[in-house]
């Protein structure tokens, strides 16, 4: 049980492992904000995977870590202030879970150890281009058709898809019952005839999200997880699933970490801008916000401990998590003044001969502010979010 | 009438296309769009009439240049007509201001090149040197961010002839051809649209008459046109502000989630309602440094920190409400809107952001008493 874990101990577990085992190339790259190879992912799931702490929110018993909320909560926290690049969520966060809980066996056997070893690299189906937060509304169609299902429809904003060889998607499989009672859960092999892939360039320039487009693609009714129109209740139970780190602290503190460096070698007057009075003031309600947000993350952590399932505590985190990364994107831009302005898409490869122009840490913030306004979009907008806290909180 | 001309001409040519066209050009600009803007006499309208134009006020900066906003034009009118122009306009000897014909009809292109890689937005840091020897002056140092600086014929530079780095005296002014030996640059695009570049000097030498105005004076000058520059961009950015509230305003009409349009949720309303407001207020705002700008020079300044001040909060706040209401629309590169939200985030690094002028604004208005 949890409490007889030592976190001091396993923190410093973290620390060591992280330090001997993290690629000291990898790390300079996120933390210089560099473009991350699909190749660079699947380097550090590797480390990670060798250690067996790969899925860090997987029972034990299917090759997880089985860790508490507040171990995930930690190692999550040494990640970020290691620079060690996000564990990609799609396979490990999302779906494993999934079929876990709603899989079937022959799914299981087939698919989770796959996951682990970066044989798969999953990608997220749900969104099209006329369902985003009213995802029920979606239109991309399954018809049963001998022992395969013919889908035709289109995905859309579906995220790395172009490193991916599978995606899990939502299908509507009955259209005469209401929206959410005629959807189901289907895994489609990405090479099966009939799917194409395009990529969406974004405000920073980067193709990281794509459409994908299913035109008669065959899928074969052992890849359906669970029961026919079951998908919205799986879809759900992935939502609400133990959503302990959607606040991002540990970003939100290891931005801060280099908002604040940033600003101890930038001149402002004559002076480093961190001792500027308005600057500094706008670090420090930052920094006491964040404070007391790390705290708000422990004490949801601290339900989960004690057997409550968090529910709408995921959106308040989710809304004040990040919104305040957003407000350090916004620090970390104005902290580089005028450097901010020039834009060298190739400074930002490994390796690129293209010299940054500024200060080497100038190079990528713009960027990374307009990329970040994401933040606030996906995951369930924070609109969305506050519909739900006012509804199933305040029950207005 | 200027205004309808222009509107008229930018939304008949201008579309996300042509700029996509300018951006993919040499430096960044069609030179087809510019010969058409100088024949429209857009560049003759930010002149002043004794040197060939025909106004140069803060009413015909505020007007050209909230119409260069609404249609999102990234060719360098500021850098031209405002800038280096403007300050040989200013200080030129006949001689000198000889090239003006030139840059109004389209065929000379200038920049300004003030900024130093450690000045960030203060005005008078300048440590590029001019130094006399024998015939002539030779100036070395480094210039950050020179917008236009690429394309540019002739620049405008600034260099330290007397002086502590960050004194507002012994800074002048000189006009440099673009092929003069040591002079080198680097050129590279801008996140909102444009190019610039980094200028070394390396022992550039020029002769005694290209010092622009009086040695060592040049500073007032400088502060002046940078309030005109602040007067430019504050009335781009409400341009800009303008074109990203209609393509929100014409999403929220038209996107429909849960079977109805959604603008019709009550708190998309009342953000919108809130983004009007303060658009409203930005639009007084670039009023009230358009009339400052022919005022005395306290007057002057502390409006063009307060427009400055006002533009980067509203212009932030625009960009960032705007792509949110659009959902994964507003985050991608190809809408309209894109370019629009870049640029209103990205005018808060010209000319002194929301707190550079926050706080020139509170040592002005205290030196007033
Ligand atoms: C970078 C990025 C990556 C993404 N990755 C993936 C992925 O991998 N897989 C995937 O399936 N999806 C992904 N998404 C899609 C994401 O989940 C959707 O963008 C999100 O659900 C919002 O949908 P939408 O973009 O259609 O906006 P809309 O739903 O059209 O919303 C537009 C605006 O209206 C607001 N709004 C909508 N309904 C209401 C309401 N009832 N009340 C008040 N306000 C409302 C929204 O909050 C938003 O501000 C990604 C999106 C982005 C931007």
């Amino acid at each position: 049980m949890s409490a007889q874990i030592d976190l001091g101990e396993f923190r410093k577990e973290v620390r060591e492992f992280l330090r001997e085992k993290l690629p000291v190339r990898i790390s300079n790259k996120v933390r210089s904000g560099l473009r991350m190879s699909k190749a660079d992912y699947e380097e550090w799931h590797a480390i990670l995977n060798e250690k067996g702490w790969l899925a860090v929110n997987w029972p034990i018993e299917f090759g997880g870590t089985g860790w508490t909320a507040h171990q995930r909560f930690i190692f999550e926290d040494e990640m970020c202030a290691a620079h060690a690049p996000r564990i990609v969520p799609f396979g490990l966060m999302m779906l494993g879970p999934v079929l876990q809980k709603f899989g079937s066996q022959a799914q299981r056997d087939r698919f989770l150890p796959r996951i682990l070893n970066g044989d798969d690299w999953w990608c997220q189906g749900y969104s099209e281009p006329g369902a985003g937060s009213d995802l029920a509304s979606l239109k991309t169609r399954a018809v049963r058709d001998g022992d395969h299902y013919v889908v035709n429809g289109q995905k859309t904003w579906t995220t790395l898809g172009q490193h991916a060889n599978w995606i899990f998607c939502l299908v509507r499989t009955d259209t005469e019952v209401k929206p959410q009672a005629g959807i189901s859960f289907m895994l489609i092999d990405m090479a099966s005839p009939g799917v194409e892939i395009r990529p969406i360039r974004l405000l920073d320039g980067e193709a990281e999200v794509n459409e994908v487009f299913f035109d008669d693609v065959r899928v074969p009714v052992e890849n359906l997880v669970g029961e026919e129109n079951q998908g919205w209740t799986y879809a759900k139970y992935l939502l609400t699933h133990e959503r302990t780190n959607i606040a991002g602290t540990g970003f939100a503190k290891a931005g801060l970490d280099a908002v604040k460096r940033i600003a101890g070698q930038e001149m402002a007057g004559g002076k480093p801008l961190a001792a500027n009075p308005l600057f500094a003031a706008r670090l420090a309600q930052v920094e006491i916000d964040l404070m007391a947000m790390e705290t708000t993350n422990l004490r949801v952590i601290a339900q989960v401990a004690a057997g409550q399932a968090p529910g709408v505590e995921s959106s308040m985190l989710k809304i004040k998590g990040t919104e305040l990364r957003q407000q350090i994107n916004d620090l970390t831009r104005r902290a580089v003044g005028p450097y901010a302005i020039p834009f060298v898409s190739e400074a930002l490869d490994e390796g690129s001969n293209a010299q940054a122009i500024g200060p080497d840490y100038a190079a990528p913030v713009a960027a990374q502010y307009f990329n970040n306004r994401k933040l606030t979009i996906y995951g369930g907008s924070n609109e969305v979010q506050r519909t739900i806290i006012a509804k199933q909180v305040l029950d207005l | 009438m200027l205004r309808d001309t222009l509107r008229r001409f930018l939304s008949d040519v201008y579309s996300d296309e042509q700029r996509n066209v300018s951006l993919a050009t040499e430096h960044g600009m069609s030179r087809e769009i510019w010969l058409q803007l100088a024949e429209l006499g857009v560049v003759h309208a930010l002149f002043a009439e004794h040197v060939g134009g025909l106004g140069g006020h803060g009413y015909d900066i505020a007007t050209v240049f909230e119409e260069i906003g609404r249609a999102g034009v990234v060719e360098p009118l500021l850098e031209n007509a405002i800038l280096a122009g403007g300050l040989i306009a200013d200080l030129g000897t006949d001689d000198q201001r000889a090239v003006l014909d030139a840059v109004m009809s389209g065929g000379h292109q200038l920049a300004f090149a003030h900024g130093e890689p450690h000045s960030r937005y203060e005005m008078s840091r300048v440590s590029t040197a001019a130094k006399a020897v024998g015939q002539g002056i030779v100036l070395n140092g480094r210039k950050a961010v020179v917008s236009n600086g690429e394309a540019a014929q002739t620049l405008v530079v600034s260099a330290r002839t007397a002086g502590e780095d960050d004194a507002e005296d012994g800074i002048s002014l000189f006009l440099i051809p673009a092929d003069a030996p040591g002079l080198s640059t680097r050129e590279y695009p801008k996140i909102d649209g444009g190019f610039a570049c980094e200028i070394d000097l390396h022992d550039v030498k020029v002769p005694d008459d290209a010092l622009l105005g009086r040695s060592g004076d040049a500073f007032p000058a400088i502060e002046a046109r940078m309030s005109m520059a602040i007067a430019a961009v504050s009335a781009e950015a409400l341009g800009a502000m303008e074109t990203a509230r209609q393509l929100t305003v014409d999403y929220l009409r038209t996107r429909t989630q849960f079977g109805r349009p959604i603008g019709k949720f009550q708190v998309l309303q009342h953000r919108m309602a809130d983004m009007l407001i303060e658009i409203e207020q930005a639009r007084s705002a670039v009023l009230n440094l358009a009339a400052a700008l022919d005022k005395p020079r306290d007057v002057r300044e502390r409006n063009a920190s307060a427009t400055k001040n006002l533009i980067g909060r509203v212009g932030r706040l625009v960009a960032e409400e705007c792509i949110q209401m659009h959902g994964g629309i507003g985050m991608t590169q190809e809408y309209s809107l894109a370019h629009f939200a870049r640029r209103l985030v990205m005018v808060d690094h010209e000319f002194g952001d929301t707190d550079h002028h926050l706080e020139r604004f509170i040592a002005l208005s205290q030196a007033r008493g």
